[in-house]
């Protein structure tokens, strides 16, 4: 259990997927000017962070690992270099039906998620996670918590930065800066306060 | 006719670098921009492979544009990319293996990269294969150009080496510089960006976004102009 809590810890501050490994960056940048619209990407990230990774795992350990057809009794067969295929796939896959079954039986949160669902087939967090997992070889229980923690590092950070540019538009900015530019400065400085987080040990 | 096609093919390949560079302007492919950026050969081996990319993906894709469904053209352009992208990771993985180590899951992210992506729907789309191809280059270029000013300043202020090659002694070897370490660390990579993108714009102004509220000058008497 501590491992676990240790693991979310990890994934949500020292190994944020926004601020240390600028995953996601594009749509971070580009959806963050109110905190109402990142807190529902946020939220559609998290959701889709937490199916795809354990999915994903599964299939990565049942099918593509080396020597993972064996219960077929196919021996020596490695496919691990379709891993990227089989995720991105999965990844498109799940989001379209993540989206219709939300239209049928959510409709309200349909409607307050939808226009972000197929943005996020090309977010890179979301394919990311999939393939850190896949690089850290974790299990099935360590990819589920590696899931909601990463998906909610990520919501966190585009929430945060969404509050810090909702002030930052009544500033006086030099006109190089203005935008784009100071965004970035400000990512930057929020990156450097999670820095502080890491080299704890739970 | 070839004069043309030269002038034609000159503005498709050159646009990116400055006046429509997708980073800084279009906000496009910054993930592995600012992740692979600590050192130098990291950052051109992840330029070569992202070019390589964009450039035949944006060939491939063009090459079938008249026979790719609409309904289901990203699944088919993100195969054509992903399919390229495992063929460049082997590639390195079977070339240059510590590189491809320290890279670790950013090659992967090249499919996710929305440079190729981008290109692919908003040029390949439309336009001829050797065009399209020359296209994938231009836009490629133009994220290489930020990647390696990125790493260059990364580099050499953080470790005081360029390729891996020393350039100013660190006092811990005897000499006199004292390595920055804050250049090695992800934040640094934002604030490069972040000037990188401030200089662009102070040289060309036209780039420069306007903000949504302007602060008056009263004293003057005059409103901000829009």
């Amino acid at each position: 259990m501590e491992a676990y809590i240790s693991l979310f810890i990890k994934a949500v501050f020292v190994e944020n997927l926004a601020l240390a490994f600028f995953l996601g960056m594009c749509t971070f940048l580009a959806v963050s000017k109110q905190i109402s619209t990142a807190i529902g990407l946020g939220m559609s990230v998290l959701i889709v962070q937490l199916i795809t990774v354990p999915v994903n795992n599964v299939i990565y350990h049942t099918l593509l690992k080396e020597d993972a057809l064996s219960w077929m009794g196919i021996t020596g067969v490695d496919l691990s270099f379709l891993a990227l295929l089989s995720c991105i796939g999965m990844i498109a896959a799940l989001v379209q039906i993540l989206e219709m079954i939300l239209d049928k039986f959510f409709p309200a949160l349909f409607h307050a998620l939808g226009v972000f669902l197929p943005l996020i087939t090309v977010n890179c967090a979301i394919l990311g996670g999939s393939l850190f997992m896949i690089e850290r070889d974790y299990d099935f229980g360590q990819s589920v918590v590696y899931g909601i923690g990463s998906g909610f590092g990520w919501a966190l950070a585009i929430t945060v930065m969404a509050g810090v540019r909702e002030k930052l538009k009544y500033s006086d900015i030099p006109a190089g800066l203005q935008g784009l530019g100071i965004t970035f400065i400000s990512a930057g400085l929020m990156s450097l306060g999670f820095m502080a987080f890491s080299g704890i040990q739970l | 006719m070839s004069a043309v096609i030269n002038s034609e093919t000159k503005k498709v390949l050159t646009e990116p670098l400055v006046k429509n560079n997708p980073i800084t302007l279009q906000v496009l492919g910054i993930c592995s921009a600012l992740a692979v950026t600590s050192q130098m050969s990291t950052s051109l081996i992840m330029a070569i492979a992202l070019t390589s990319v964009t450039a035949c993906s944006s060939a491939a894709i063009s090459a079938i544009r008249n026979h790719i469904p609409s309904s289901i053209r990203i699944i088919v352009q993100m195969t054509i990319i992903a399919s390229l992208v495992i063929v460049v990771d082997q590639v390195l993985k079977a070339f240059v293996y510590d590189i491809s180590k320290q890279l670790s899951v950013f090659v992967g992210l090249i499919i996710t990269n929305c440079i190729v992506m981008g290109r692919a729907e908003a040029y390949a789309m439309k336009n001829p294969p050797m065009a399209s191809f020359i296209d994938g280059i231009g836009n490629g270029l133009g994220y290489s150009l930020i990647l390696v000013i990125v790493a260059f300043f990364r580099e050499l202020l953080g470790s005081g080496k360029l390729l891996g090659v020393e350039i100013f002694s660190l006092v811990k070897d005897g000499g006199w510089y004292e390595p920055n370490g804050l250049m090695l660390l992800p934040p640094s990579a934002f604030f490069l960006i972040g000037l990188i993108i401030w200089v662009f714009r102070q040289w060309k102004p036209e780039q420069v976004e306007h903000p949504d509220f302007q602060i008056m000058d009263i004293s003057h008497g005059e409103g901000g102009h829009h």
